[in-house]
């Protein structure tokens, strides 16, 4: 199985020449081979948008994601965008894209609104978080924020999930000393391979790069192994195309010889949940 | 590292306590190669997006737009950097001689332009007799020279000030604050040692005493009255690392230092903002009208 991540810097709030970069990445990672090709969070918008969310948005019948289903037919693709719902909503979405439709959305549930970030002020909260099958096995799709928190990745791997899958606009910041190479890129790497330590998954990074009014995003997609060894790794700072051939047996060996998701203790953790909602929040 | 690079000064260590000594200009310190590559990317991309290719940058002969000055020419290509060298008659002739020597280092382009014969004019007619208000007429008549550069050579003003001089507000507004993008803004002054002399700007640069050279014998940390390693220890735990006063004060920090940097952080917030504007409609520029500034860039 071969997958890519691309490793794209989107202009900041426009579509069209989103669009056609996506459309030629595509292209290539098809061109490539690729069974899957990955773009990061806001793929065809551009990350800190502020006001112009509500410029960029798209339906899901919009004519753009139409475009990108037709495109990738023959591979499956993650593209990333602004939601608009019938309702006037905006999400922060995903798109799984397989056979030329859209097979899965996930809204991004975890808005930072802190430090630097302002999600929340633009953008509705997802309210669900669910594993789906794709034609190369069971997926489970987050955003970014999404995947700080270890409860949204537990419920993918309780939901059977084997390929994790996160889409991020991760800004850097922390330079640091001692040989590595920015604080927030210490952090995610480390996340991405506890992950797939602990869930014993694939975990497919694709984190975006460039600049946004001097906010710079570090790049480094990277495909960790269930053993948690990273397998590729795209460059900091600048665009590639990631493409990089893994093997799903992995998943069989790795598991028989460390059991974690099998002896999970799903009732058990529900029940301790249940208890502290009752207990702690009065519910 | 930043622990060695910068000038003497006699003020040196001042307000610290003894015990921190060894373990803040680690925290403080910076990986100069990752800073590099972040810095020369932020100049080329923020500058060619909005469709330019060039720059232009005061060199004062300082280490603040010399660092720049580096920066832009690995950016860019020394051939889309022109360094803009504007003394003013009580100007010293070593700040000269020191941004020359960036200009042949880097082999940017350079133009000399005195500003004497207009900040003089402006001076004469307006009466504007102390030192302040003639440093602020040099600033900004500086600003005047280099704004029209800009639009003479279609380049883009690249900024030279930096965290420190920012946050304590020593700067002129609308004068050495002015830029259109300013690769410093987000490093500290031990830090824009650090990082100049890992890009090999001019020892004779790194080493001198900072000053504006707004008047003779001028330097900045005599008008400060502290050392910027003094006071970058405290804006760092003040403002990164968010400890409070009081915290710091626990710490073994002089109170009333303390306290003195807290005070210039506040007074000089206006000079980090744009000028506040009257709320009169349902949808404000800068409250709800909210647009980055790179809008479909």
């Amino acid at each position: 199985m071969k997958i890519a991540l691309a490793q794209i810097a989107p202009k900041l709030g426009d579509l069209p020449s989103n669009l056609a970069l996506h459309l030629e990445w595509i292209r290539q990672a098809k061109q490539s081979g690729c069974d899957l090709v990955v773009f990061p969070e806001l793929s065809l918008t551009g990350y800190f948008l502020e006001e112009l969310a509500y410029h960029v948005c798209l339906r899901l019948d919009s004519p753009e994601l139409g475009q990108l289903c037709e495109a990738a037919r023959g591979t499956s693709a993650v593209v990333s965008f602004v939601e608009e719902t019938s309702d006037f909503h905006y999400f922060i979405s995903a798109a799984f894209i397989e056979d030329g439709a859209i097979k899965h959305v996930h809204r991004k549930v975890y808005l930072p609104t802190y430090g630097m970030f302002t999600d929340q002020r633009y953008f509705a909260e997802g309210d669900r978080i669910r594993a789906f099958d794709a034609g190369f096995g069971r997926v489970g799709l987050l955003i970014c924020e999404d995947f700080w928190h270890n409860s949204a990745v537990s419920i993918l791997a309780a939901d059977g999930a084997n390929y994790l899958i996160n889409v991020s606009s991760s800004p850097g910041r922390g330079v640091v000393t001692g040989g590595r190479t920015l604080g927030s890129s210490d952090a995610v790497e480390m996340l991405n391979r506890m992950y797939a330590q602990f869930f014993t998954s694939f975990v497919f990074f694709c984190n975006r790069v460039g600049y946004e009014d001097g906010i710079n995003f570090w790049g480094g997609s990277e495909v960790i192994g269930p053993d948690g060894e990273c397998l590729a790794k795209a460059p900091y700072f600048d665009e590639q195309l990631l493409c990089v051939e893994i093997d799903p047996s992995a998943l069989r060996r790795v598991r028989i010889n460390l059991p974690l998701l099998r002896d999970e203790k799903l009732e058990l953790t529900l029940r301790e949940y249940q208890r502290i909602l009752e207990q702690r929040f009065g519910r | 590292m930043a622990a060695k690079a910068g000038p003497p000064s006699s003020k040196d260590g001042a307000g610290r306590p003894a015990d921190s000594a060894s373990r803040l200009p680690d925290r403080l310190a910076i990986n100069t190669a990752t800073t590099e590559r972040l810095l020369t990317g932020f100049i080329a991309n923020e500058v060619r997006k909005v469709g330019f290719q060039r720059v232009v940058v005061g060199l004062s002969g300082g280490i603040d737009s010399a660092l720049s000055a580096f920066l832009a020419a690995r950016a860019l290509g020394p051939e889309n950097v022109t360094a803009i060298m504007m003394p003013y008659r009580t100007s010293s002739p070593e700040s000269l001689a020191d941004a020359q020597s960036v200009v042949d280092h880097l082999a940017v382009g350079s133009k000399l332009i005195e500003i004497t014969p207009m900040a003089d004019a402006f001076i004469a007619q307006s009466n504007a007799d102390t030192n302040k208000r003639k440093g602020n007429v040099m600033a900004r008549t500086r600003m005047v020279v280099l704004y029209d550069q800009s639009e003479a050579l279609n380049a883009l003003v690249l900024g030279t000030s930096n965290k420190t001089e920012l946050l304590l507000g020593y700067g002129t507004l609308h004068g050495d604050m002015a830029s259109a993008i300013n690769p410093l803004g987000d490093l500290y002054k031990t830090q824009v040692w650090a990082l100049s002399e890992a890009l090999g700007v001019p020892d004779s640069i790194v080493n001198k005493p900072p000053t504006a050279d707004l008047w003779v014998g001028q330097t900045d940390e005599g008008e400060l009255g502290f050392s910027y390693r003094a006071v970058d220890e405290v804006l760092f735990q003040l403002v990164d690392e968010r400890y409070s006063e009081d915290e710091l004060v626990e710490r073994g920090y002089d109170a009333t230092f303390v306290r003195k940097v807290a005070r210039l952080i506040m007074i000089s917030q206006f000079k980090r903002a744009l000028p506040v504007i009257a709320k009169i409609s349902a949808r404000t520029i800068t409250r709800e009208f909210r647009y980055p500034r790179d809008w479909g860039r």
